[in-house]
């Protein structure tokens, strides 16, 4: 018998059931709820008369809709009233469901996908879900995570279940070592850029080789994060000692004997050497530059030295249509160099980009600079409110604050613009965040995908620049 | 619980775009909402308004796109939308399927479809219909005429026909195929596996103890 991918292991080990039809019921050890995909859920469970089939395998926050400004003030004073009233409503389930929720302004919220690694609620070997297409990033734990709709919300709160079909295996292969000053984001973007938006459908990726392992953890949920930008709903990476030991003694983590037991099972959480893959893809590592988005869909990047392509250059008549009105949406002419286009904002945060680690790298780039007067707003939202509480014990607040950048409490924010802060119609940005689509960050808003070392020396700039030359 | 599709002859809408995302099919704003209904009205909000549209809008006084395929008079009462390859990749918003069912469309026809929003069509009734590239492009140039086409998409024999002869079968899983002729309520029927579950679960804590600690 052929040797059994990531994939293939976690996959077996949550089967409950297989039916006939071809479908299977597979367990959730861990179902993450947030304030928007989850009161129609709710409200179906209640109509329907069932409870949490686990109420111990859910936990909740609050992140799309939450302010960044003066959370101490409360959800009371929340001016939008529907954004108001979709995190009450959130609080109230939890409340009378009895689910562990971090409410906002408790030191453990912040963006969901943040607070699980965080908090140890996410580990190896676990199947975790949550109502957010982000959900790929908690693969970076050797889990089988991915996002689901509110049917399935409810499914999962219902049944501890998921009705679902085995997807194919694909493995990414990023050789190394990285160039210097080349990170997560850039490996990520570049992949994307290589097998396109859809270039994962229907697959669970496995990102692997030195370029991947080099990684940290953080480096890793960030590559994860982004496998759906892919068309894939699950990322991984196989567990290493570094998984280990950034899971160790976090407050959801197994201890004591049951410590032993987990750090042993987890040594099997990696793709056997004779695991077949349905697809294997391999991506230079050593050549990846850092790289930004120019277009309206992740696969629309380049790397900094490069040039905004021209429509006249492609034949398939679908695929310059599709630049063409990239590049009208953009503002951008064809061929124009990256490091021509003048940002307006630069937001350094989301599920891709607010860990400590990413705050660290923005931080040593601005240490003793100014933002460009050019610049309308340069701001960095922490993924949680413990990451916010670590930076400020670094004095990384002060190093932002000192260089313009605003400072601002935990939440999705400007990635998808739920709250308060959002790009004005023709603005471009650049962002650390995921999503580049039409109007994103805001109506007729233009959005840069790049990692937050770029993201800090194009708010100094006024326009991108090759970051590695102010390393 | 699920609606039924079992078939639907109707009027075709072209949107001759790949990589359609969820952010357009219904934007963040709407998202804030706690209910189910209330989003057809802002499907494709972005191309199919020229104002920046919000939450609690009165759409009597918006400004139209003329310019957009739905705002075009001769697709008016569509049930049926052709659209290109990854269609609706993105989020994960279940919002996106509510808002082209409430809009009145019943099936929408693409060369690919994003993971999670195939998925979620399935959950309420939308049917998303996998048809070859060479395929579509035959739809597009009949859609594209003067005089709109109409298409049958029959789920029980898997077919899509149309003018001129056109016929194309498509593939579903079984699963899903019963759920949505029988409008099948999921979760009850997962629940008839509940001892199956609950054994799992013993099974399983033996294993790996510290994933089901209370």
């Amino acid at each position: 018998m052929a040797g059994r991918t990531l994939y293939d292991k976690l996959w077996d080990s949550h089967l409950v059931t297989q039916r006939d039809d071809g479908s299977a019921l597979i367990y959730i050890d861990r179902h993450l709820l947030h304030e928007v995909t989850s009161p129609q859920a709710f409200e179906g469970l209640s109509l329907a008369g069932r409870t949490p089939w686990r109420l111990a395998a859910n936990l909740a926050t609050v992140d799309h809709n939450v302010p960044t400004e003066n959370q101490a003030a409360g959800v009371s004073a929340i001016e939008d009233p529907t954004s108001r009233l979709q995190i009450e409503t959130l609080d109230e389930n939890c409340d009378a469901f009895q689910i562990t929720q971090f409410k906002m302004g408790d030191l453990r919220a912040g963006i969901v996908h943040v607070i699980g690694p965080e908090q140890g609620a996410t580990l190896p070997g676990m199947t975790v879900v949550c109502g957010d297409s982000h959900t790929a990033t908690h693969g970076a734990f050797g889990a089988l995570a991915h996002g689901i709709g509110t049917s399935e919300v409810e499914h999962v709160l219902a049944t501890q279940c998921l009705v679902a079909k085995k997807m194919k295996n694909m493995r990414i292969t990023v050789t190394g070592p990285l160039g210097f000053g080349v990170t997560a984001k850039d490996v990520i973007l570049a992949v994307i850029g290589q097998i396109g938006t859809a270039g994962g459908t229907g697959c669970a990726i496995e990102f692997a080789g030195e370029g991947i392992e080099s990684l940290s953890m953080e480096g890793r949920m960030t590559v994860c994060n982004m496998a759906i930008e892919a068309g894939a709903r699950v990322g991984l990476v196989a567990v290493d000692q570094k998984t280990i030991d950034y899971v160790k003694g976090r407050p959801y983590a197994p201890s004591g004997q049951d410590w032993d037991l987990a750090v042993a099972a987890w040594a099997d959480l990696q793709s056997d050497a004779d695991a077949v893959f349905d697809h294997e893809v391999t991506v230079d590592g050593t050549v990846i530059e850092p790289q930004v988005s120019w277009g309206t869909n992740p696969e629309m990047v380049t790397g900094v030295s490069g040039h905004v392509p021209d429509p006249q250059m492609i034949d398939d008549p679908i695929h310059r249509g599709a630049i063409e009105r990239a590049l009208k949406y953009m503002g951008l002419k064809a061929n124009q160099s990256i490091d021509s286009i003048r940002l307006d904002r630069v937001f350094i945060g989301s599920c891709t980009n607010s860990r400590i680690e990413d705050l660290r790298e923005a931080a040593k780039v601005v240490d003793g600079k100014r933002v460009a007067d050019s610049v309308i707003q340069a701001m960095v939202v922490p993924g949680s409110g413990l990451v916010k509480e670590q930076a400020e014990s670094e004095g990384l607040d002060v190093i932002f604050r000192e260089a313009g950048f605003e400072w601002r409490d935990p939440g999705c924010s400007m990635c998808l613009a739920m709250n308060a802060d959002r790009l004005g119609p023709g603005e471009h940005c650049a962002s650390t965040s995921n999503r580049n689509f039409e109007g994103r960050q805001g109506a007729g808003g233009r959005t840069h995908l790049v990692s937050p070392a770029m993201a800090a020396a194009a708010a100094v700039a006024g326009h991108f620049v090759d970051v590695r030359e102010w390393l | 619980m699920m609606q039924q599709f079992v078939q639907e002859t109707g009027l075709v809408v072209p949107l001759d775009r790949s990589n359609i995302d969820t952010d357009q099919i219904i934007p963040k704003q709407y998202l804030k909402s706690i209910q189910r209904t209330g989003f057809g009205i802002n499907l494709f909000d972005d191309w199919r308004y020229l104002d920046p549209g919000e939450p609690g809008m009165d759409h009597s006084t918006r400004r139209i796109n003329p310019d957009f395929v739905l705002n075009d008079a001769r697709y008016a009462g569509a049930t049926i939308l052709l659209a290109r390859d990854n269609f609706g990749c993105g989020s994960s918003r279940e919002h996106a399927p509510w808002a082209i069912l409430e809009y009145g469309l019943k099936a929408v026809i693409a060369p690919s479809f994003a993971d999670i929003f195939f998925n979620n069509s399935f959950k309420n009734g939308l049917l998303p219909v996998v048809l070859t590239e060479a395929e579509v492009d035959t739809l597009f140039d009949l859609a594209g005429t003067e005089t709109p086409m109409t298409l049958t998409v029959d789920l029980q024999s898997q077919q899509v026909t149309g003018p001129e002869g056109f016929s194309a079968s498509f593939a579903i899983d079984p699963f899903r195929k019963t759920c949505l002729l029988e409008g099948l309520d999921e979760i009850g029927l997962s629940l008839k596996d509940a001892d199956a579950i609950r054994a799992y679960e013993a099974r399983r804590r033996g294993e790996a103890p510290w994933l089901l600690r209370d």
